[in-house]
């Protein structure tokens, strides 16, 4: 266990200044509601449960979570646990995408020599749209042509993300080095035995860290589709109707929601490698 | 990190074997498996054109353990490659079993052995030898059967779960001798395999494989640096020599055929080393 201990000594940090930042910040908003002849202690201590503060602190985050999370049925819209698996289902959607899309290109580009000229300009050309700032007109342009619910917002997680799986696959099936290919070529083994057997196992030191990149950018990618569907449901509509009537616990929650959910992403692609990692006697 | 698993103590006594086909092998020897007619190799790379091998005429009879020494750049690599099907020739001819070396390729005629071992890193010992045997679609218990058996041929058996990164230098070149051999090709070829290794490990190999060769009848070609080397495992010894790359000399290595490591001291092979080492010099002369 002495792994978590530096870890908790950055969340103490953290928290502390988490704290301390938060009394100047609400300061002049805890004067302003205060009486007259108030100390400043009273003001201090009103600094750390106003109901509408500049800085929630730690406290009122953590406070407001544990409420959101299990104070609400799971299907009510003030639960968060509601919003939250609404986030992670469509990101987890729009994750398989990614991952599917990437790989398919992948495979297109290693083995087709066209498809590389053709196909490779263009993911990098796809890579500089700035689809954090279209993504609103994307959701509603598909809306348009009927595409509602989860779809929409599953493929903008998957174009935010199947870039790094692309690129690391296309770099992983050609890692393999010339004597481990001439060795398949002198058993006179097929283009499809070269993928089976060496091509594939190869490229999995490559899709893993792909994939710890790829599964957060698929949460924020989903996030940012959320924001314009009318904030309905997920966590962007958290933060959407959050800063639409200046609740900031309500966007401290989500936002702190959102970092955790990226945790586990990264923790369950770990966990999926370590698996990997064991079959393979001890390394990638 | 991790120990690397020390090299096993000893050979494993191959008399102790189930015979091979030596006997039948044995009988057929004359028959030719490499001819080579005036074969030659030009590379062209940026503008210029490299002569990698010229004017190579050889045959290699059935049965017969060759070598090819010579300097860096003289085109052994690049001829067993031609052998292998592994580089095409510019010109001349060559036959590997009376086909051409892509028809051998595809009936898989030979096994290869690099100058590294090449195991796959995610595979285990036992499943990188039965690697072959996948890609030609055997079944599952005869790949056992076949992986179990050059396992104790190459004295791998106890490690046989390891994986490449445990294993010492040495055996993971004996693992991707026994990985050629899995298939049971009738030729074997082999690109300076024990080029990386300490001297020690190299006299234990090389002694190795000479009672491997001689139990099993097949026919191998060895690519080499080192004339003891060559004297001590060939029936004959090619040398070769650089810019162009081209065969200088044959020499015969009529040494008994049942040879120890002390043979290397005997006076005939001090004299066929010095033969192969004069060749080597008097190719060396024409530059």
């Amino acid at each position: 266990m002495p792994r978590v201990v530096p870890l908790l000594c950055v969340l103490a940090v953290v928290i502390a200044v988490w704290f301390a930042a938060s009394v100047p910040m609400n300061w002049s908003q805890a004067q302003a509601l205060a009486d007259d002849n108030a100390s400043w202690t009273d003001i201090a201590a009103a600094t750390q449960s106003l109901d509408r503060p500049l800085l929630p602190t730690p406290a009122q985050v953590a406070g407001n979570m544990v409420t959101t999370l299990v104070g609400y049925p799971i299907t009510s819209p003030r639960s968060l646990l509601h919003h939250a698996l609404v986030t992670t289902w469509e990101s987890l959607f729009g994750f398989v995408i990614s991952l599917a899309a990437g790989i398919v290109l992948a495979i297109g580009i290693v083995h087709v020599r066209t498809l590389d000229r053709a196909l490779m300009p263009w993911l990098v050309a796809s890579q500089a749209i700035p689809v954090l700032a279209i993504a609103p007109m994307v959701v509603v342009v598909l809306g348009n042509i009927g595409l509602t619910g989860v779809l929409p917002k599953a493929l903008i997680a998957g174009w935010l993300s199947f870039f790094p799986i692309a690129t690391g696959m296309v770099k992983g099936l050609r890692s393999s080095d010339v004597m481990q290919r001439d060795l398949l070529h002198t058993y006179n083994a097929t283009t499809a035995q070269v993928f089976a057997k060496l091509r594939w196992p190869a490229s999995m030191s490559f899709l893993f860290p792909a994939m710890k990149v790829a599964a957060p950018l698929a949460l924020v990618g989903a996030i940012v589709a959320e924001l314009p569907t009318g904030a309905q449901a997920g966590l962007g509509a958290r933060l959407l109707t959050g800063s639409y009537y200046g609740l900031t616990l309500q966007i401290w929650s989500a936002l702190l929601m959102a970092a955790l959910l990226a945790t586990l992403a990264i923790g369950l692609v770990d966990a999926a490698q370590a698996v990997l990692v064991r079959c393979r006697g001890g390394r990638l | 990190m991790r120990a690397v698993a020390p090299e096993a103590p000893s050979w494993p006594d191959f008399q102790a074997l189930p015979p091979a086909a030596e006997q039948s092998s044995a009988s057929n020897i004359g028959e030719t498996v490499i001819a080579a007619q005036d074969l030659g190799v030009t590379f062209a790379a940026h503008g210029h054109e490299t002569v990698a091998l010229t004017g190579v005429s050889l045959a290699i009879c059935k049965g017969e353990f060759v070598s090819l020494i010579g300097p860096s750049g003289c085109g052994k690599t690049t001829l067993l490659r031609l052998i292998a099907d592994l580089t095409q020739a510019t010109s001349g001819s060559l036959t590997v079993n009376g086909m051409t070396p892509a028809e051998a390729r595809r009936k898989r005629a030979y096994g290869y052995v690099f100058q590294a071992p090449a195991l796959y890193p995610w595979r285990n010992v036992e499943r990188n030898v039965m690697l072959p045997l996948e890609v030609i679609g055997l079944a599952r218990e005869e790949r056992q059967r076949r992986a179990t058996r050059v396992l104790e041929l190459v004295g791998l058996t106890d490690f046989r779960r390891r994986f490449p990164w445990q294993l010492s230098g040495g055996m993971q070149q004996r693992a991707s001798i026994a990985r050629a051999l899995s298939f049971e090709p009738p030729l074997l070829l082999m690109d300076e395999p024990f080029g990386a290794l300490d001297e020690i490990t190299r006299d234990g190999l090389t002694l190795h494989l000479h009672q491997l060769w001689r139990r099993t009848g097949l026919t191998a070609i060895f690519v080499t640096h080192s004339v003891p080397e060559a004297v001590f495992l060939s029936t004959r010894v090619v040398v070769m020599s650089s810019r162009p790359g081209r065969v200088v000399a044959v020499i015969d290595c009529d040494l008994p055929r049942e040879r120890d490591l002390d043979v290397r001291e005997s006076p005939r092979f001090l004299s066929v080393a010095h033969d192969v080492r004069a060749a080597l010099r008097a190719g060396h002369a024409d530059v």
